[in-house]
């Protein structure tokens, strides 16, 4: 709540009895960020020692991971905000699935122009985010409850669908029907490809050996999901540090009744946090129909587990109120790190779990010690 | 607070040791990575792991086994640009979906590394990403010598009981079974899902809601066992006639009981083994098979079980 009350309280004057003097070091330790910022510091100092000269940080490795951390972060910053105001949303990889899906089945089935697709997907999987909300607010129920019966709706429709129109749980040929789309290419794409071709030219990267591409270099740009991953993380912290709006969503997590009573609208609050969840969500979706051109029935399975612990990992609060958006980040980035770094450092893959859990007690146990100290509590 | 991470920091150096040495242990020679799109919880792949083991350490090269978890494919792909970056000397893949796995796969290919595709996928797919070859059964191919065998065999209504809907590769089976047949293939197809209670009640209620259904095709041992244990409770074990893709104890058991005619067995095992041999002949002799290996399909009947029985679930 420290960060809550911030914004509202009037600026304080050198004197003012009610505002405590925290020293600069002290304010920085009890920053929510600082288990995350702490696990980025040991994974990467764990996988410089133990991987580094197996491909993992040349500009492939860090391409590969650097694209897994940003799937994850997208998905993680709707997912912290949302849990911030309070709340779960459990239908995050079946919106992942059933997005992509409905883009392919408008566009390359239908044959409408995929920007209407688009744009048509987004306003479905908003309304069916504001409906989650919807019902949350009206009934009562845990959200847990709610978004988990629409992770089986949506992942019902996500296999009904094309295997009644099309016959088939896969659908491709996106790429083609995206072919010179404006709105497309916003999701696909690279950004950047004259600075990595200047690397490859300059012997600084890779470069393919033989076939159509010879001689361009192996990582041909920033793709445009980790640019949405930035944005949406900026946008995020911003939202919720620096507006008022972020002040309601800390205090619709905090105490849901006392910020009603102090004039705060937390039922728009959460329903619009569902909304952007979904909205999060979509974005992963396009940004992965476009670049693999196919959409399919199994995609996005249990993301919204592993969105749930990278913002966890970050720091923020399973009963709400508590978190910041810099912490999900860093939490996405570490399960991405780990997730990839694994493989590089030979790591047989089905101990991958055991290590994610070990990091995951070890940043919660790191998380709650911060908490104590910031709120005092015992 | 500092000591709390001392802590952490030492748990976890002590965890990850282990993990460390034991993959250091023979890293002279090749390396290989098969990357399938099996999810954790299918045991069919034990075999492919068998297999590959087996290659390595008869052929002395090292070899890693990768797989998505959840077997979602866009992960596969990632876990290809992984393997890509790492910079093996081969890469063995399956190709479940072409779309998805074409671009990192042709990437791979392109920077040098030799892929041969194995088990999903259909050989012109593996021409196409400029694979050195397809080692597999077709899969449609596999399903419609399935069907037309059991049309010899008096089938007329179908039941395919597909476990892994969400993989059209897999489904191309039922699709290849019932134009074998010479049927449509219609509400046949049933979406078992993978929970063993689940599959039996849904292919007893399938069975009871149409009595006309004479033949049964399961897509792997997920989807038979549960329905061989079905056909036991209803009676009707042995009286319908029942293929199946795939081998395992239980199925094995049934082909013996007789309630199981036969089952079509890919070879994992080769599948998983050849790759690794040729990928190691071509690195170190310039050695290649001029043409793709079928491992499948070989119907397994009643006769000749011995060795079959022997290593089912194992090696077969």
């Amino acid at each position: 709540m420290t960060e809550a009350t911030q914004g509202s309280a009037p600026t304080p004057d050198a004197a003012d009895e009610r505002v405590k003097e925290i020293s600069g070091f002290r304010k920085a330790l009890i920053r929510p960020e600082l288990g995350g910022i702490v696990g980025t510091v040991a994974v990467f100092t764990f996988f410089i020692l133990f991987a580094f000269d197996s491909g993992m940080f040349a500009a492939q490795g860090v391409m590969n991971w650097s694209i897994v951390s940003a799937q994850f972060m997208i998905i993680a910053v709707g997912a912290c905000l949302l849990m911030i105001a309070g709340e779960f949303d459990l239908s995050v990889g079946s919106m992942i699935g059933f997005a992509g899906m409905i883009t392919a089945i408008m566009s390359v089935t239908m044959g409408m122009p995929m920007w209407v697709a688009i744009l048509l997907t987004f306003a479905i999987c908003l309304a069916i985010g504001a409906l989650n909300g919807f019902i949350v607010i009206r009934t009562g129920l845990p959200s847990f409850i709610v978004t988990l019966a629409f992770l089986f709706i949506l992942r019902g429709f996500t296999i009904y669908l094309p295997q009644t129109i099309e016959n088939k749980t896969i659908i491709g040929g996106i790429r083609e029907a995206a072919e010179g789309d404006w709105l497309a290419g916003l999701f696909g794409g690279n950004v950047g490809e004259w600075f990595f071709v200047w690397l490859g030219n300059n012997g600084l990267i890779q470069t393919f050996e033989r076939g159509s591409r010879a001689g361009q270099p192996v990582v041909d740009g920033i793709p445009a999901l980790i640019v949405w991953a930035i944005i949406l993380v900026i946008f995020g912290h911003i939202l919720l540090t620096r507006t008022r709006f972020g002040n309601w969503i800390f205090a619709a997590g905090g105490d849901a009744e006392s910020a009603r009573n102090s004039g705060v609208p937390v039922n728009r609050v959460k329903i619009l946090m569902f909304m952007f969840t979904a909205f999060c969500a979509t974005v992963f979706a396009m940004c992965q129909i476009f670049e693999f051109g196919s959409a399919g029935a199994d995609r996005g399975l249990l993301k919204e587990f592993e969105a749930i612990i990278a913002v966890v990992i970050g720091g923020a609060l399973l009963t709400g109120g508590y978190g910041s958006v810099l912490g999900a980040a860093l939490g996405a980035l570490i399960f991405g790190v780990v997730q990839q770094g694994l493989f590089f450092a030979g790591v047989e893959s089905s101990l991958f779990r055991v290590f994610l859990g070990v990091i995951l007690l070890g940043a919660v146990i790191l998380n709650t010690y911060i908490r104590r100290m910031i709120t005092g509590e015992r | 607070m500092k000591s709390l991470l001392a802590k952490l920091t030492l748990a976890a150096a002590v965890i990850a040791a282990p993990m460390m040495s034991a993959t250091v242990a023979y890293a002279e020679g090749e390396r290989y990575v098969l990357v399938s799109h099996a999810p954790d919880s299918d045991s069919w792949w034990n075999t492919i792991k068998n297999g590959i083991a087996l290659a390595g350490e008869q052929v002395g090269v090292e070899v890693e086994y990768r797989n998505p978890p959840t077997g979602d494919i866009a992960d596969m792909a990632r876990i290809i640009e992984q393997a890509v970056a790492s910079g093996p000397n081969g890469i063995i893949t399956t190709l479940a979906d072409f779309d998805v796995l074409q671009g990192p796969i042709s990437d791979a290919v392109d920077q040098g590394i030799n892929v041969i595709i194995m088990n999903t996928g259909t050989p012109e797919q593996a021409r196409e990403v400029g694979a050195l070859m397809y080692v597999g059964q077709p899969e449609y191919d596999a399903g419609f010598a399935a069907g037309l065998r059991a049309k010899s065999e008096g089938v007329t209504n179908f039941l395919c009981v597909n476990h892994a809907i969400q993989q059209p590769t897999v489904g191309e089976r039922c699709r290849g079974y019932a134009d074998g047949l010479g049927v449509e293939l219609g509400d046949s197809m049933m979406d078992s899902g993978t929970d063993p209670a689940e599959i039996k009640n849904r292919v007893l209620a399938y069975l009871s809601a149409n009595p006309d259904v004479d033949g049964i095709l399961t897509l792997g041992p997920v989807s038979a066992n549960p329905t061989i244990q079905a056909l036991e409770e209803n009676g009707m074990a042995g009286d319908i006639h029942f293929g199946t893709f795939d081998l395992g104890d239980e199925i094995v058991q049934a082909i013996k009981d007789g309630t199981i005619s036969w089952g079509i067995d890919q070879q994992p095992f080769l599948q998983a083994y050849l790759p690794v041999v040729v990928l190691a002949n071509y690195d170190r002799y310039g050695v290649l098979p001029g043409n793709n290996i079928n491992s499948g399909p070989g119907f397994v009947t009643a006769d000749g079980l011995e060795k079959i029985e022997e290593f089912a679930g194992e090696y077969r």
